[in-house]
């Protein structure tokens, strides 16, 4: 139980500070910072939509493009960790199967570059 | 590896030329639509040799076993490529005229190709799910091609929506059956599945039950064919007339292959099922389809009737019956596809016309279009001497063989009631006086594929027997395991 208990000091000590450091960092700008609030900055998002609205509100399609292509280039690198992890064990054939599967993502790439995709206006 | 590389030879050419037209279409400075479809044209015809020459390696698997080449898969991904490139081949007059002449349509109905090869030499579960994901998601996006129609854009949106759903149910049932069999391989689940006393392990019924599910939703055989009529009625024409055949032949391979090679043991748990959504698609594509005004709702109900006719022979489970599928699919997609032809021929000054009434006195307007559709009708109706008879006679014999009486008598009864709907178009071209005499003319792709089909559906009678044998190999490759060489099987024929 000792040994148990000892093995989680470490933690206890990682708590503790993270305790302390935050609540410094929120007493000491109630003293040291300045304060001048106006309605931007009392704003929960100085850009974007508001956070409490109407939920059926338009918004721009855009917004949504940025998205999807965000979470293919996302899922992309959850896929290259385990494959470096392996890289070791996976071979010659592993890498050039990465690497084709990077080269299709490069062809989605390109093809939604040139469709202006990426083109904000 | 690299004999690995060459058995998905057929998808990799399908797959690396789409990257390459899409780039071309991409780059290219001026409008490059005409000449992706025909590279996509070209693509597919090359992929659909690949895969008959691939039967003369016989059985062979590659990946570990996921994806199984045999004469079957050759047959069956030469007939689904072989229907894309036609499907192509007639939008292209259709789209241009519609405004829809994009270059991303012929990329995608590639992409979809390559996805129904994989689903068509599935040998796992999840490779099955994967060739069913690649190709779904490029149909659910042609469905939508209209963006600026707000039925297209719908049936898009319903089709996707559905489809998720039928995916789901797909996965549950294929997560039970890993999970009562212990593999994800079809020969592995086919060990693990044998009846104890004639009984199934009832989480294994489940699981079988869920799975087939979620591929009859992908055949649109009742009771899950409700997306049917109005996907194939939003649709652009030209994409309905490629969702009415080539989807419809991977569908069904692959939906043989799973009970065939995964549940061959299973039959009594599966045979009932099959009975049943036979039955129905049959009541359902004869009795619904007499109301509609509209030709493609028309063609929707007439398709979910036909998968009904197709599983009769499935049904009875034996190797006529799988030969009976997969003749009555191939002829079942020869006279969709003419069918369709005709179908995007009707345009008038204004448009497109959908209305079964515009086709009134059509025959002395337009007396080729009119014999076309015609003998499409006569053929789909499954009347003597035509194409769709022989594929009807073969299922029926089947059934009737493995002692599905009451099955086949309901199937013929329900072939009379089909028959009303599809004469009383040939009545109204014939015999109706014509309203206006305003169509134009047929664009040449398009009468020539009808006149071909046509042509074969009216003659098939002469010289049947190159495709019955074909059909014979392809059901024995799948039965046996073994590789039967239907295309060298065939030609070194006495």
């Amino acid at each position: 139980m000792q040994d148990l208990l000892s093995n989680y000091y470490p933690i206890l000590i990682f708590m503790a500070l993270a305790a302390v450091i935050t609540l410094a960092l929120m007493v000491v700008p109630l003293f040291a910072a300045p304060h001048n609030p106006d309605s931007e900055k009392n704003a929960p998002y100085e850009c974007g939509f508001e956070a409490f609205d109407d939920a059926r509100m338009k918004f721009d399609v855009k917004f949504y493009l940025v998205a999807i292509l965000f979470i293919i280039f996302d899922l992309e690198v959850a896929f290259l960790f385990p494959w470096a992890v392996a890289f070791g064990e996976v071979g010659l054939f592993g890498f050039w199967s990465m690497m084709f599967f990077l080269g299709v993502l490069t062809i989605g790439f390109a093809y939604e570059w040139r469709k202006g995709a990426l083109d904000w206006d | 590896m690299f004999n690995d590389i060459g058995l998905i030879l057929p998808e990799l050419v399908l797959f690396l030329g789409a990257m390459g037209l899409l780039m071309l279409g991409a780059f290219s400075s001026k409008d490059a639509t005409r000449t992706v479809d025909f590279g996509a044209i070209i693509l597919l015809l090359v992929a659909a040799v690949l895969s008959l020459t691939q039967s003369q390696n016989g059985y062979a698997t590659a990946f570990n076993g996921a994806f199984v080449v045999d004469g079957f898969a050759a047959l069956m991904k030469a007939l689904t490529f072989v229907a894309t490139a036609i499907a192509i081949l007639m939008s292209r007059d259709f789209m241009a005229r519609e405004k829809l002449a994009r270059f991303e349509f012929s990329v995608l109905l590639v992409l979809a190709a390559t996805g129904m090869g994989m689903m068509i030499s599935a040998n796992d579960l999840i490779a099955l799910y994967m060739g069913i994901e690649l190709q779904s998601l490029a149909l659910y996006v042609v469905a939508a091609i209209n963006r600026d129609s707000l039925r297209s854009t719908e049936s898009g949106l319903k089709y996707f929506v559905l489809g998720a759903l039928s995916s789901g149910l797909l996965l549950y049932g294929a997560s039970l059956i890993y999970g009562f069999s212990g593999s994800i391989e079809f020969a592995e689940i086919a060990k693990a599945f044998q009846p104890v006393d004639g009984q199934l392990p009832i989480a294994m019924t489940i699981g079988l039950v869920f799975l087939i599910a979620g591929l009859a939703f992908k055949i649109s055989a009742v009771p899950f064919h409700m997306w049917t009529p109005d996907v194939y009625e939003g649709a652009p024409t030209a994409v309905t007339a490629f969702f009415a055949a080539a989807p419809k032949l991977a569908g069904m391979a692959i939906f043989l292959r799973v009970m065939l090679t995964a549940f061959p043991d299973a039959i009594i748990a599966w045979q009932q099922i099959i009975i049943f959504v036979s039955f129905a698609s049959m009541l359902l594509g004869a009795f619904a389809a007499i109301g509609q005004q509209n030709i493609k709702r028309l063609m929707a109900y007439s398709s979910i009737g036909h998968m009904g006719f197709a599983l009769v022979g499935f049904a009875a489970g034996t190797q006529d019956g799988v030969s009976g599928v997969i003749l009555y699919m191939t002829l079942y997609a020869i006279m969709t596809l003419g069918t369709f032809a005709c179908i995007l021929s009707m345009r008038r000054e204004g448009g497109m016309v959908e209305r079964i009434d515009n086709l009134a006195g059509l025959s002395q307007t337009r007396p080729f279009m009119a014999a076309c559709l015609a003998i499409m009708m006569f053929s789909l109706a499954g009347i003597p001497p035509m194409a769709g008879f022989f594929g009807k006679l073969f299922v029926f014999r089947a059934a009737i063989d493995a002692g599905l009486y009451g099955l086949s008598i309901l199937g013929v009864l329900s072939s009379v009631v089909g028959a009303y709907y599809y004469l009383r178009i040939v009545k109204i071209m014939y015999i109706d006086a014509p309203s206006e005499d305003d169509y134009q003319p047929m664009p040449r792709e398009l009468s020539i594929m009808a006149g071909v089909m046509a042509g074969f559906a009216l003659l098939f009678f002469v010289y049947p027997a190159p495709l019955i044998e074909l059909s014979n190999g392809a059901a024995a490759a799948l039965l046996n395991g073994a590789g039967t060489d239907v295309v060298t099987g065939l030609l070194s024929r006495p």
